[in-house]
């Protein structure tokens, strides 16, 4: 963002400008997001626009970090080598694009630490998506093709943003998630087209995603409390009923060609809108899932937690040791 | 266990050793998933679990099909060391596993890759990645042993703990021709001298004879190994002759 107002304006400092300066750094920066600018760290920004953007950022860089869970559950029991180590190297991409969310967030002004101990403390949330069990190896390839597939529609808007880190954060991670997309489908389709029990495995795993994945792209337009104000701040660019729409309307002839079903007896072609009509979303579910009583709310937490407190003597031992050896040679000091 | 035999069973032999230490350690590594310290943990164990788990199918392909190998052999038919199949313990105990392991293992492809044998090739690119492995280990050394009284603790818990089955890294594998002792000197030099530079106290307990682990390699391993295939092979042993 190039406006004469706002290039030099950290953004912890525009919080005590004077009101009669505010209002002039507010029009450089609607003036800016109109223009398709990027907003960066340094500029002016809204309060209310850093708030959304913190909130939305860090609530996807948890989703990567308790999303590596589900997924996690089958490492250690993965059916050839080949699998293990697509799946092990797609978690570690999970984990790496937690960092790279938490370094975007961190250019807001907040801190991994923080933001980490409002996971913990169910102060933030994450995807409601990962709340549901991985029972078979199947959901492992349910997860890559629905749940990816879901997060890619969502994110790859998200690429033009109007924040410019968040934005190349996402280019990054649309590429790998798009891989991971693929690999889910493959998995899929391999079991899809194996024995009568892998391809009963498949269905079964695609009966019990469908429906959570339609619901990661939010409340239906009319209830979703941040959607107006994002969208005008270029935040968002598409409502979740039209990415819903543009993500069944992919999907569905995805699953033909997997040879499986989706569970919706509605879903149908609609010539007149040239779009599939699909079932009504069970929004009970959904609303219960993000109030914290879905099927592994409670188990993802704990184990994230656990894992915090129990790593908490590493992070001790790194810091204290960084301490004594600020000037080593060894370089461990800063790793 | 139906695998085709190689053609050179030394080799075969050799393959299998090295293809099960990293196949092992691999999946111990994997079972952090979700449960490291830190965010920069969770993607450093993956890394090395993934280049040991490369590592590991080149290996076992050289011997037979990876897949049959790794899933439909029973405890007694894995050759790997017993150390690497050690549960993962605190984080001080996987560090300890890996500084030991990196380091032998550093010395073997460093010198199969200097040579012209049947693993030099493989053993040209996995000594770059153990170079990685053996350095973010002693890093982590370095850092618990010389970090807080507790980490000192934990570490030289761990060092102390797994010491005993350090001897049997070094203990001849038919169809590699290496100079043994002159590795476990070597080793002997590096790890102690990483251990003091992190004010621990090496160990002065025995490495070899009947107390200490030494028959990984003739199939004899310790009783979490085999919950630790029940678990591997759960899936695959339940769906026989089925594709992935």
């Amino acid at each position: 963002m190039a406006t004469a107002a706002a290039s030099d304006t950290a953004g912890s400092q525009a919080y005590d400008a004077p009101a009669d300066d505010t209002a002039g750094y507010e029009r450089a920066f609607d003036a800016a997001v109109a223009a398709d600018e990027r907003i960066e760290p340094r500029d002016w920004m809204p309060d209310a626009y850093r708030a959304t953007l913190v909130r939305q950022i860090a609530q996807h860089a948890h989703s990567e970090i308790i999303g590596m869970q589900p997924e996690a559950n089958w490492i250690t029991r993965a059916p050839s080598l080949r699998r293990k180590a697509i799946l092990m190297a797609k978690v570690q991409d999970e984990a790496g694009h937690g960092l790279y969310l938490y370094s975007a967030a961190e250019t807001l002004g907040t801190s991994r630490d923080e933001l980490l101990d409002k996971l913990h403390s169910g102060r933030q949330k994450y995807s409601s998506i990962f709340n549901y069990p991985t029972l078979t190896w199947a959901d492992v390839g349910a997860i890559g093709w629905l749940v990816d597939g879901a997060a890619i529609t969502n994110q790859v808007p998200l690429c033009r943003c109007s924040y410019g880190p968040y934005a190349r954060a996402m280019v990054r991670i649309c590429k790998e998630e798009s891989f991971h997309q693929r690999q889910g489908y493959e998995l899929l389709l391999a079991l899809s087209k194996g024995t009568p029990e892998q391809h009963a495995m498949a269905q079964d795993a695609v009966d019990r995603w469908w429906w959570p994945s339609l619901m990661m792209f939010g409340p239906p337009d009319d209830e979703s409390q941040h959607s107006a104000q994002s969208m005008a701040w270029k935040i968002k660019r598409h409502s979740n009923d039209e990415l819903r729409q543009r993500f069944v309307d992919i999907c569905v002839p995805q699953a033909e060609s997997l040879g499986l079903t989706l569970p919706d007896p509605d879903l149908k072609w609609n010539e007149e809108r040239g779009q599939h009509d699909f079932g009504a979303i069970d929004w009970a579910e959904f609303r219960d899932v993000l109030k914290g009583n879905g099927p592994c709310n409670e188990q993802r937490l704990t184990r994230r937690r656990r894992a915090h407190e129990e790593g908490a003597w590493v992070r001790e031992a790194a810091a204290a040791h960084a301490a004594k050896h600020t000037n080593s040679e060894t370089g461990a000091a800063r790793a | 266990m139906t695998t085709t035999p190689a053609k050179d069973t030394a080799h075969a032999a050799a393959a299998l050793a090295l293809g099960d230490d990293a196949l092992v350690l691999s999946h111990r590594l994997g079972e952090w998933a979700g449960h490291a310290p830190v965010l920069e943990e969770e993607v450093a164990l993956a890394n090395i679990a993934l280049d040991l788990l490369g590592q590991a199918r080149v290996l076992l392909s050289m011997v037979g099909d990876e897949d049959e190998l790794a899933y439909l052999r029973e405890e007694r038919a894995f050759r790997n060391l017993q150390l690497v199949e050690q549960p993962n313990g605190d984080f001080a105990h996987t560090i300890a596993r890996q500084l030991f392991f990196s380091a032998h293992q550093y010395l073997l492809y460093g010198e199969l890759a200097a040579g012209d044998g049947p693993f030099a090739p493989l053993a040209g690119k996995a000594v770059k990645e153990t170079a990685y492995h053996r350095d973010h280990a002693e890093q982590w050394t370095l850092r618990l042993g010389d970090g807080t009284d507790e980490s000192r603790a934990r570490m030289q818990r761990a060092v102390d703990a797994l010491w005993r089955h350090t001897g049997e890294m070094f203990q001849p594998v038919e169809g590699l021709d290496v100079d043994w002792s002159g590795l476990e000197t070597a080793w002997l030099e590096w790890v102690p001298e990483v251990l003091r530079r992190a004010t621990l106290t090496v160990p002065d307990g025995p490495r070899t004879g009947a107390w200490t682990a030494g028959a990984g390699r003739q199939g004899l391993h310790t009783e979490p190994f085999g919950r630790m295939l029940a678990e591997m092979q759960h899936l695959h042993r339940s769906h026989p002759g089925a594709t992935w």
